[in-house]
């Protein structure tokens, strides 16, 4: 057993912790400008450089072969910066279905610019009636001469209006339903049938639906006609460093906090010398050190069998998902007033941390899937 | 023992939900059903139809022009309201200036004051908060200095709600620097069109413009314009603070929310049943439903205790704690119901009149900003924390 850093990864954590302290203040996640369709902002370029866009793949698909820990350690960081580029929606979840299923030409074509720092991809699999089951997808690829025809819509895609194209997942048509044929499909934007409207969510970042009507495809575009594993594998990566990006938030928000208490004076005295408030602040260090072990457990389980892998992740996310919400409430509350406005750093922070949960499945999701795999022993 | 409602009391509130069926507009009902914001216009318009029917000062006694109401029919009346989706009445001007007018006032301010309250002529915001005194509200900093019949008053409040439509804000002011904390506070009526007036938007974390810092730059406020004697300020904010709160527990609306959250889990489908069938989900809003059945005798306990002449003191403190608490429950259920679909989020639909075509987009929109918004329920008219410390001290002597 051993909880510390290599050598690598202690680098690699300090240059993240001074890059992300260079950064603008992060109120800026509200306002971050609207990128066109194949641009990247300059930050994603110093990403580049850094070879933090090479770090996660493996080493066959031109990647630095990055475990789980330094994935964790890359996205603690963000999460502790509220870093708004979309490491995660724009790199790390397409760029591993890529790196599961491309053939030699798709990696050429997509891949590699994406490890570069040349363009940014997004993944699209929420539908309107899924909920969080990735496995519920509506949207059909029907057979169309030599490629394909999609029709459908999905909802949320997050970076779709920034990247060069969108991965959609859609059931092979004619299958039954439990065959769990799932086929991933490369679109580029402007690909006629596509109709794509855009907004921001509740805590700031790019989103879109899309709708799908007849889009036809060459064979090229798909990528896999049964990609069921391999979005399971995805997920599995993707829920690992989500929890990790918790953590880092929860940890600058619990920062914030007592560095509050210890400031903020009333009655004559700081806040941080009220017993009920130390205990608060005591409970919220608690869930964040707890959240950490869980991130750290999701971290190291990436390898293990699936059925391991899954049963872990779902506990971590599950756990996280309730953790990051009591210390994003609790932020606010023992900032009183301040903690609600926008001017104040911590509500941006508690907006993130609390619609955490709604992305790659909440804490019932995660805690009905626990439950049902609940290992007796 | 008895928890049913009398005949009378029963009548009055088929009364209450006729009047609300005929009375209150659509288009404002669909607003706040929705979560969009009211315009003034929109607050002015139904105060107006409720002030026309003479129920506007719901608290008040009938000799101001109040119904006349036992704290029964006030509960109803809120309940009934709550489930119609009406507008909460502003509460500034009615609730909480009126009474300290009526119980401190001159007899010249009652004259000019209670009408315009009661016909919507003015609109009043608070003005306690300081940024350096929000819990500690007895170490505000304002000044106001004796200049002949003025008192020029410098200094700065903040948290202000909807300050930015108000034209009048009472507000307390240090009036003797000298006298210990609470003995040197004074009770003033200020105009806010007096020149030295400023006020400036304070945004909140679900994008909305609800609350202000005001400054206050050399602003001469008449001496007449002083509610009950000099450095008498703190009695009259301590009487706000204890008047009338037996409806603090807000009841009306986590009845409202429980019962929308209901309907959504029903409605929303998880692996092919409706969500409240989900086990976990499903329990967590059990726990809620019991939490609100005990919330609301003990709401009525405080109820009945006022009608017979009680004034609910620290009990309020109760009231205030667990309705706070569980309103941001039933505000974190309805968002985890809504699950993916909580994410998007559209301001202009929220705060502005763009229209959203999707039905199910607009009937999701408000439910994120929402539980974010509520977390001011714990917060502000004395935090949760600040309500335990007065329970623990008043009640169990600690
Ligand atoms: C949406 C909103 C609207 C408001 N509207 C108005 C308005 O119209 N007019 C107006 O005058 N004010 C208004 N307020 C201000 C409100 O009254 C104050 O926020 C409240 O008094 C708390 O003060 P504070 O925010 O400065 O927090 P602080 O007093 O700084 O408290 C910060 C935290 O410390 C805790 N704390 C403080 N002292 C103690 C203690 N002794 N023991 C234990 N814990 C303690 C608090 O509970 C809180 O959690 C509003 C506030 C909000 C959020």
């Amino acid at each position: 057993m051993d909880f510390s850093y290599s050598d690598e990864q202690r680098m690699l954590a300090e240059t993240l912790e001074r890059l992300v302290a260079d950064q603008p203040a992060p109120e800026r996640r509200a306002s971050q400008p609207d990128l066109a369709a194949g641009q990247c902002s300059p930050l994603w370029h110093t990403f580049a450089e850094l070879g933090l866009l090479h770090m996660p793949f493996d080493e066959s698909v031109g990647g630095l072969g990055g475990d789980g820990t330094d994935l964790m350690i890359t996205m603690q960081a963000l999460g502790h910066g509220l870093v708004p580029e979309p490491y995660l929606a724009g790199l790390l979840l397409p760029g591993d279905l890529l790196a599961r299923l491309a053939d030699a030409d798709q990696r050429a074509r997509w891949l590699t610019p994406l490890l570069e720092g040349e363009h940014q991809l997004a993944l699209a699999w929420q539908e309107s009636s899924a909920r969080y089951d990735i496995h519920a997808i509506a949207t059909s690829a029907q057979r169309h001469g030599n490629g394909w025809r999609l029709d459908g819509s999905k909802q949320l895609v997050m970076g779709a209006d920034a990247a060069a194209a969108i991965l959609v997942t859609a059931r092979i048509a004619g299958e039954h339903p439990d065959a769990d044929r799932l086929g991933i499909f490369l679109i580029p934007p402007g690909t006629p049938g596509l109709t794509r409207s855009d907004y921001r969510t509740m805590d700031g970042q790019p989103a879109s639906d899309l709708i799908l009507e007849s889009v036809t495809l060459d064979g090229q575009a798909c990528l896999s006609e049964n990609a069921a594993a391999a979005l399971d594998a995805t997920f599995a990566v993707g829920i690992a460093a989500l929890c990790a990006q918790a953590v880092g938030a929860m940890q600058s928000s619990c920062e914030q906090t007592l560095a509050f208490l210890k400031e903020r004076r009333q009655f004559g005295t700081p806040l941080s010398t009220f017993q009920t408030l130390q205990h608060r602040m005591v409970d919220m260090h608690l869930h964040l050190e707890q959240a950490r072990s869980m991130a750290i457990l999701a971290a190291t389980s990436l390898d293990r069998p699936a059925p391991e892998r899954d049963y872990r992740i779902a506990a971590a996310k599950a756990y996280c998902g309730e953790a990051a919400r009591f210390v994003a409430e609790q932020a606010i509350q023992l900032h009183g007033a301040m903690g609600m406005t926008e001017e104040c750093l911590v509500s941006h922070y508690a907006k993130h941390l609390v619609m955490f949960d709604h992305y790659l499945g909440d804490s019932d999701y995660h805690l009905e899937y626990v439950s049902e795999h609940l290992s007796a022993a | 023992m008895n928890l049913t409602f009398t005949a009378e009391e029963q009548a009055f509130r088929q009364e209450v939900r006729h009047f609300l069926e005929t009375s209150l507009p659509a288009a404002i009902r669909e607003r706040v059903r929705l979560g969009r914001r009211l315009t003034t216009d929109d607050h002015i318009h139904w105060q107006n139809l409720l002030g026309e029917h003479g129920w506007l000062g719901a608290n008040w006694p009938a000799a101001h022009g109040g119904p006349g109401w036992s704290p029964v029919q006030r509960h109803i009346f809120d309940e009934e309201c709550a489930a119609a989706h009406a507008p909460t009445v502003v509460p500034f001007g009615v609730n909480m200036v009126a009474p300290v007018l009526m119980k401190f006032g001159s007899e010249t301010q009652q004259r000019h004051y209670l009408p315009r309250i009661l016909d919507n002529r003015d609109w009043w915001c608070q003005g306690y908060s300081e940024p350096g005194a929000g819990s500690d509200l007895a170490s505000l900093r304002t000044r106001a200095e004796r200049d002949g019949d003025y008192y020029v008053v410098n200094g700065q409040k903040t948290w202000t709600t909807l300050g930015q439509h108000a034209n009048m804000m009472f507000c307390l002011v240090r009036t003797d620097p000298n006298a210990k904390k609470q003995a040197g506070i004074s009770f003033l009526l200020i105009d806010m069109a007096t020149p030295g007036v400023s006020v400036r938007p304070l945004i909140t974390l679900d994008g909305a413009h609800e609350v202000n810092e005001v400054f206050l730059e050399d602003v001469r406020v008449p001496v007449a314009n002083r509610v009950g004697a000099e450095g008498e300020g703190w009695t009259c904010a301590k009487f706000l603070l204890t008047h009338e709160r037996t409806g603090i527990a807000g009841l009306g609306h986590a009845k409202q929310a429980l019962h929308h959250l209901k309907a959504l889990a029903s409605r929303l489908q998880h692996r092919g049943k409706p969500l409240l069938e989900q086990p976990i989900f499903r329990q967590r809003v059990v726990k809620a439903e019991l939490e609100l059945m005990a919330l609301e005798v003990t709401n009525l306990r405080v109820i009945a205790a006022a009608r017979d002449g009680g004034v609910p003191g620290a009990e309020s403190s109760l009231l205030k704690v667990r309705g706070s608490e569980l309103r941001q429950e039933l505000s974190d259920l309805t968002r985890r119901a809504l699950g993916p679909a909580a994410l998007p989020f559209f301001p202009d639909f929220l705060y502005g009149d763009a229209e959203l075509a999707d039905v199910e987009m607009a009937e999701a929109a408000a439910a994120s900003p929402q539980y974010f918004n509520r977390r001011k329920l714990s917060i502000y008219g004395g935090s949760n924390e600040i309500q335990k410390s007065i329970v623990a001290k008043t009640i169990l002597g600690m």
